[in-house]
């Protein structure tokens, strides 16, 4: 079937196959995002790149177009450390410390009810 | 406006606009994902500093619009350089990396040029042009530093680009006048400065700069004399248009 896009139809059909393994010289790298000078920079999610050079090029044209951007990081995923899943029951206590929940604050309540009268 | 600055926004805008449709031309079939968004972006980046330029030329709100789709090839002042089909990956990279630190610096200049509007533009360009060679120069030093055939392709899209890219200097009709009104400082001193710029990173990146004398520039694009590329061009992209030449509104 032709194409009715011009450049479709210039693409010659490549004969030689090029073997790439998974991983082969590129790593995933984490993409954080800053809004603001002094704001904290949240994950806003990842990039495929050769180098941190380049992922940066890439988490700059993936993630900051959208919004305001004044800075973002990359970092390995690789160089992550992180907890197992397994372990997550080590987040868990043995008696109600709700107390100690930032939620918990009773300050909390009073803002919501605050925020609910001043829409 | 005098003719001369005319002529000078107009090949300026021209180079922007051709550029950003023959890079566009690589929009779905970027070598990898992330690379298609940043190539997508940049050359609709230049497509919008063109539709600008143009909008200064004429206050007629059409005129971006008229100049882009409904003029002859002849009455087009862009280089050769930025004619040329998009080719291989290695040979858009490197007319990027030698096109945008062109553009970069002449904004730069630009930035204190007589003519008010135009160096009101020269500075809100600023930023993209520092994106696009700062994505260009990390293209370049990765691929010369790269592996044997990666030095070989950007060394020898090196050597088939760099006449082209003199092309860019040709001086055209009325430069004497802008120079002496302090509106752009001439095409030989961007030259200079361009040629400043790029040899350290071409040295970087393991590439060996040719000659520089003994190269012919690609002239005739500032005088309407085009590459055999240009007018198929011109056809893809006025397909539409020229399918509904009464349209009143797109």
């Amino acid at each position: 079937m032709q194409s009715f896009d011009p450049r479709v139809n210039r693409i010659k059909p490549i004969e030689e196959k090029t073997e790439m393994n998974i991983g082969e010289a590129w790593e995933p790298y984490e993409v954080f995002h800053q809004k603001k000078r002094g704001d904290h920079h949240i994950h806003v999610g990842s990039v495929h790149a050769p180098n941190a050079a380049q992922a940066l090029l890439f988490a700059k044209e993936q993630y900051g177009r959208r919004q305001n951007c004044v800075n973002m990081w990359v970092v390995k995923t690789a160089d992550v450390t992180q907890f197992q899943y397994d372990d997550a029951d080590i987040f868990e206590t043995a008696i109600d410390k709700e107390y100690r929940e930032a939620y918990g604050f009773k300050v909390r309540d009073k803002i919501n009810a605050y925020k609910k009268a001043n829409p | 406006m005098t003719p001369e600055l005319y002529n000078f926004i107009l090949k300026t805008a021209d180079d922007c606009f051709i550029l950003g449709h023959r890079n566009s031309e690589w929009t779905g079939f970027g070598p990898f994902m992330e690379e298609d968004i940043a190539f997508a972006s940049m050359a609709q980046d230049k497509i919008g500093h063109a539709w600008l330029l143009y909008k200064m030329l004429d206050e007629n709100p059409t005129a971006a619009e008229t100049l882009a789709f409904k003029r002859a090839e002849k009455d087009f002042k862009c280089c050769h350089f930025v004619e040329q089909p998009i080719g291989e990956y290695d040979f858009s990279l490197m007319r990027h990396f030698l096109f945008d630190h062109a553009d970069q610096l002449r904004y730069e200049m630009l930035m204190n040029s007589s003519f008010e509007p135009l160096a009101h533009f020269a500075k809100k360009f600023k930023g993209e042009l520092k994106y696009h060679t700062m994505h260009a120069d990390t293209f370049i030093l990765q691929l010369g530093n790269g592996n044997e055939e990666s030095k070989a392709r950007m060394q020898s899209a090196l050597n088939f680009c760099l006449p082209l890219a003199l092309g860019i200097f040709e001086a055209y009709e009325g430069e004497q006048e802008i120079i002496a009104q302090n509106i752009f400082a001439g095409e030989k001193v961007l030259q200079a400065k361009w040629l400043e710029k790029i040899s350290p990173i071409i040295k970087d990146a393991g590439l060996q700069m040719p000659d520089m004398a003994s190269l012919q520039a690609v002239n005739g694009g500032r005088h309407g004399f085009h590459s055999d590329y240009l007018q198929p061009l011109l056809k893809e992209m006025r397909e539409v248009v020229d399918a509904f030449p009464d349209a009143k509104e797109w």
